[in-house]
């Protein structure tokens, strides 16, 4: 079955169509990475996805339950599920981290779990140290995120949003604010939970990286998927405005 | 007349003093959050009030409002204004108006937390609730803690103004004293005490800002 469907999301701001009748799926396990230029709607679609932005048009399913759609322009809703439910179903690491700064770096990542999921607290603290483990933070579990850099943030971002235990977590961006090095540890992170077959949708400007790990690739252009298809389909794919985006990154 | 009685003559009016400024605090610190959260609201009516109200506290003197709510229910009701109700009119005139400073203390604050705080937030599932007091307000106190010490010095300094309807406080006792004493030596006494009080406020908020300078 499809983890998530998205059918037919069309997103405006301001009278301008940022989305335009845009459909996929993501079936459980799976890699995508989203690539286009800036401006395409790829975060938007990322957002919508999260339900941070509503869709104007189209309908958005998780494990064939509808979770949001439009009708007549009008919001139907949210399906059954209340909030909590839907925090364990999918997890968003941020371009900028958006940590709290003001908890410590395990705190950051056990507060939700133990006051929205009401997990056992023992167990919610053993889960997240090893996860600190996982991604080589183990002696900075009690510091604050000011302390950390960029890299080290998103780390933490990233084991936040694990320790939920979505079922499908999705990267916006994850490594723009980084510099090479520290892009080179994150991308590290993420491509041992791709092969953990944690089901991701990764935005994302590094190509390598996303013809590594993915098992599917989107492009999009202007609001709509222009190429879609395994990554050696896409990189060889006759499709002028791709090949001169993605010579861009060749240089 | 010595300095140290005066000083002892003063002791009832420094309590009252420090009560009026205690009190002022207690209620105006949460009343003045109540009142940011309608200056935000959605709801245009009770923004469009609360924007009124806070206009109207700050944009006329405190001793005028002090006056309205002393007399007030004489001239309006017709309600025989007792002794006892001196002490509640100076707080309930120091609180409506101190609560309307802070609000847009709290807004300010509240509106400078960034968007993507809230979007983790939600991401994770936190109610609406648990988003406010346990992500967004903790950080919002540890940025609006200069501007709050500034008003709650003025505090202290405004407990003043209850003279005008001649709560015996602090400066009421000491005007009267002079007075009669023919001595300038009893506002020296007011100065000092002034002074030190608000001392200790600014030492006392310098060390909460310490306190929460574990994160940035």
């Amino acid at each position: 079955m499809n983890l998530l469907e998205m059918k037919h999301i069309q997103k405006e701001f301001n009278g301008q169509q940022v989305l335009k009748d845009l459909s996929f799926s993501v079936k459980e396990g799976e890699v995508l990475s989203i690539i286009g230029p800036s401006g395409s709607g790829k975060s938007t679609l990322l957002r919508c996805a999260c339900m941070l932005e509503k869709i104007d048009g189209g309908e958005i399913l998780y494990l064939g339950e509808q979770v949001s759609f439009r009708e007549n322009g009008r919001d139907r809703g949210k399906g059954k599920k209340n909030k909590k439910e839907w925090s364990s179903m999918f997890g968003l690491v941020f371009q900028n981290f958006n940590l709290f700064p003001h908890y410590t770096v395990l705190k950051n990542i056990v507060d939700a779990p133990i006051s929205v999921q009401k997990r056992e607290k023992d167990e919610v603290y053993q889960e997240a140290k090893e996860l600190l483990v996982q991604m080589g933070l183990s002696e900075k579990e009690h510091a604050y995120p000011y302390q950390l850099s960029g890299g080290q943030k998103q780390r933490v971002a990233i084991a936040r949003a694990l320790a939920m235990k979505p079922k499908i977590l999705f990267f916006d961006e994850p490594t723009s604010a980084l510099d090479p090095e520290l892009t080179a540890e994150v991308l590290k992170v993420i491509q041992t939970l791709a092969e953990k077959n944690i089901t991701m949708v990764i935005v994302t400007h590094e190509m390598e990286f996303a013809k590594k790990i993915s098992d599917r690739i989107i492009f999009m252009e202007k609001g709509l998927i222009e190429v879609e298809g395994t990554p050696q389909q896409v990189f060889t794919a006759e499709h002028l405005r791709m090949k001169k985006f993605l010579k861009g990154y060749a240089k | 007349m010595t300095f140290t009685e005066i000083i002892m003559q003063l002791m009832p009016g420094i309590g009252r003093s420090i009560l009026i400024f205690f009190f002022t605090l207690v209620f105006s610190i949460p009343l003045g959050l109540l009142v940011s959260f309608g200056r935000m609201s959605k709801c245009r009516i009770l923004r469009m009030g609360m924007k009124g109200y806070i206009s109207i506290m700050r944009g006329t003197p405190l001793m005028l409002q002090l006056l309205v709510v002393y007399f007030g229910p004489y001239f309006i009701f017709g309600i025989t204004i007792t002794d006892s109700y001196r002490v509640y009119a100076v707080l309930i005139a120091f609180s409506i108006n101190y609560a309307a400073y802070f609000a847009e203390i709290y807004r300010g604050g509240i509106e400078s937390i960034e968007e993507g705080q809230y979007e983790a937030a939600k991401l994770l599932g936190y109610s609406k609730g648990q988003t406010f007091f346990k992500i967004i307000f903790p950080q919002v106190i540890k940025r609006i803690l200069p501007s709050m010490t500034n008003e709650v010095i003025t505090l202290v300094k405004d407990t003043s103004l209850s003279f005008a309807i001649a709560y015996g406080e602090m400066f009421t006792m000491t005007k009267a004293m002079a007075a009669s004493q023919r001595n300038m030596l009893p506002f020296v006494a007011a100065g000092i005490f002034y002074y030190i009080f608000n001392l200790i406020v600014a030492v006392a908020m310098e060390k909460t800002e310490k306190k929460l300078s574990y994160y940035r």
